[in-house]
């Protein structure tokens, strides 16, 4: 499969989801991940989204979207009410990444996790040598104007998982377009993940 | 956001006439029967061949069945003119519209001031209670007699809002779709509050006369009173602030108490026009079937939204404070738990209320999408 103009991260997500499956996309944005899954998979969605113009340009592609915020959004819906819930770069965002990633694995069968990754080499060593905090392509803000709340490495993210008991079933470890198998804590700028509760 | 706004009046849909239907005989919530009832209603573009296309638009309180275009005598535009028409959010060229008025109204349906045909005169108060559905059980009726099984969408703001909350729960295999704007599930103390503020002020007005005032003087200073008060909860401090501001009224007369500030003009102005187009009895009615209004008055709403195929579209307003987004929310709560396909944008504003009439840009990019998308559905289902 090839598709052009597809983030390569979607592109990655794209290959965990089911088709006709029912998918709640926490942190939407502008639709373009849910879009995609829509069309490729047949699935069927619902986006959650904090900023009123990302929700207008969700409306105009036809998607399912509820404008609000993910950390008092989620605790609403019934247990198991999608197959997928996906945090696409949005679990750096939000006040409680605990209490969201908890609710998230009651109210999805599976989710779907994508972060980029604060250890990763280029970060490491503008910390290292320039004693500054990393401004790199998964992570290109100011630490002024970040909207990340949050940052955490996929060793990080590995070891949350032990401790809540959350089975990690698939993992992808990707930088600039291509997938990392070699040393992905240093070398991926982003994790993809998806857990579950076990059985 | 950039929308296409047609604005033109001549590229509305022009002259249009209200049209009257007749009910033989409708049972109401409470077991009585009207007979003979009238609902005025207007329709602007055309039903298509399969009657895929049928949209209906549902007023507000005072509102009426001229949402579009301009009427025959008057030649005064619909209240919802901005939104409704060619290449508009609910597109003529694309969509039927009609829009209903409401029985206990006094805008060509039958209400209080209706002659009731037992007596040969004025209902006044002898006009039954009427409910939300049991006014979108008369709007049912006339959905049933222009042939169509299946309308696109229910939609209205405030008041129409609740009847469109009312198709949803009653009627959900005759819409595609609803979309409920600053609107509740039921009002709450504040809103009840309110309106009975508003009632009050008619029945101390000694015109009232017990709703006995058909023929003789009006309670006009009473139903003024009524709708200064509502016109102050349609505002928000802000919209009030950059409308009237402190500003004094020129040529203000050498008298104590008269309208010395522009909002005193305004709301003046505003109670008095009132009074030649609305009756004071059907403000009593009206705003006791909003107040009495419950859409979880069998069950609870995700319990009747449980498994439809039905889309919604919420939309609330920040500055709204007679109907607070959170109220929009519960809607939108309900909607997740029931598992049906749901959107909602609470749509910066500083209008308060009266932003479902006035954020047209906005309204429009949310509504023509969606309609699109229902429809698109509705077409390859």
């Amino acid at each position: 499969m090839t598709y052009v103009n597809v983030r390569f991260d979607h592109k990655a997500i794209l290959k965990l989801v089911k088709p006709q499956s029912a998918v709640l996309e926490l942190g939407c944005g502008t639709g373009d991940l849910l879009s995609l899954l829509i069309k490729e998979r047949s699935v069927r969605g619902q986006g959650l989204e904090i900023d009123e113009q990302a929700i207008y340009a969700c409306v105009a592609k036809g998607l399912n979207v509820i404008h609000g915020d993910i950390d008092s959004g989620l605790a609403e819906y019934e247990d198991k009410s999608f197959d997928y819930v996906i945090l696409n770069q949005s679990l750096q965002q939000i006040k409680h990444p605990d209490s969201v990633l908890t609710d998230a694995l009651r109210v999805g069968r599976k989710v779907i996790i994508s972060f980029s990754n604060f250890a990763y080499y280029k970060s490491r060593l503008q910390i290292f040598f320039r004693g500054r905090t990393p401004v790199t392509g998964a992570l290109p803000y100011q630490w002024y104007e970040t909207p990340n709340l949050h940052f955490l490495s996929i060793t990080d993210f590995i070891n949350y998982c032990g401790l809540k008991k959350i089975r990690i079933e698939r993992r992808m470890y990707i930088s600039e377009d291509k997938r990392i198998k070699l040393l992905p804590n240093l070398f991926a700028q982003t994790g993809i993940f998806l857990a579950d509760r076990g059985l | 956001m950039k929308t296409k706004r047609i604005d033109k009046r001549e590229d509305g849909v022009g002259v249009v006439e209200t049209q009257y239907f007749i009910i033989d005989s409708l049972t109401l919530e409470n077991r009585e029967k009207i007979e003979h009832v009238t609902l005025a209603y207007e329709t602007y573009g055309d039903l298509n061949e399969n009657k895929t296309n049928a949209v209906l638009i549902l007023h507000a309180l005072s509102g009426d069945a001229h949402a579009a275009g301009l009427d025959i005598e008057q030649k005064n535009p619909g209240w919802w003119d901005s939104m409704i028409g060619p290449g508009r959010a609910f597109d003529t060229n694309k969509y039927f519209v009609i829009c209903s008025n409401v029985i206990g109204g006094c805008k060509g349906s039958t209400g209080p001031s209706s002659i009731n045909p037992a007596t040969g005169r004025h209902y006044a108060l002898d006009f039954p209670i009427v409910t939300i559905n049991d006014m979108a059980d008369a709007q049912k009726r006339l959905i049933d007699h222009l042939g169509i099984d299946k309308l696109l969408t229910a939609v209205g703001g405030s008041m129409g809002g609740m009847l469109a909350l009312s198709w949803l729960v009653r009627y959900p295999d005759r819409i595609r779709s609803a979309i409920p704007i600053a609107t509740a599930i039921k009002h709450g103390p504040q809103q009840i509050a309110f309106d009975e503020v508003g009632r009050q002020a008619i029945m101390a007005d000694p015109h009232w006369n017990s709703g006995n005032y058909y023929g003789g003087p009006l309670p006009a200073k009473g139903l003024a009173v009524a709708r200064m008060i509502g016109h102050i909860t349609y505002m928000s401090d802000m919209s009030m602030e950059v409308k009237f501001g402190r500003q004094r009224k020129n040529g203000t007369q050498p008298f104590k108490f008269t309208a010395d500030y522009e909002v005193e003009g305004y709301l003046r102005y505003r109670g008095d026009s009132f009074v030649k187009r609305f009756d004071a009895n059907s403000y009593l009615y009206i705003t006791k079937a909003m107040d009495n209004f419950d859409a979880t008055q069998w069950r609870p709403l995700q319990d009747s939204l449980q498994g439809l195929k039905t889309k919604v579209l919420v939309i609330a307003f920040k500055s709204d404070w007679l109907y607070p987004a959170y109220q929009s929310k519960e809607i939108v709560k309900a909607c997740k738990r029931s598992g049906i396909e749901t959107t909602y944008c609470e749509v910066d504003s500083t209008y308060g209320h009266d932003a479902f009439l006035l954020e047209i840009d906005e309204e429009t990019h949310l509504i023509s999408h969606f309609l699109k998308t229902v429809f698109h559905e509705y077409e390859t289902a």
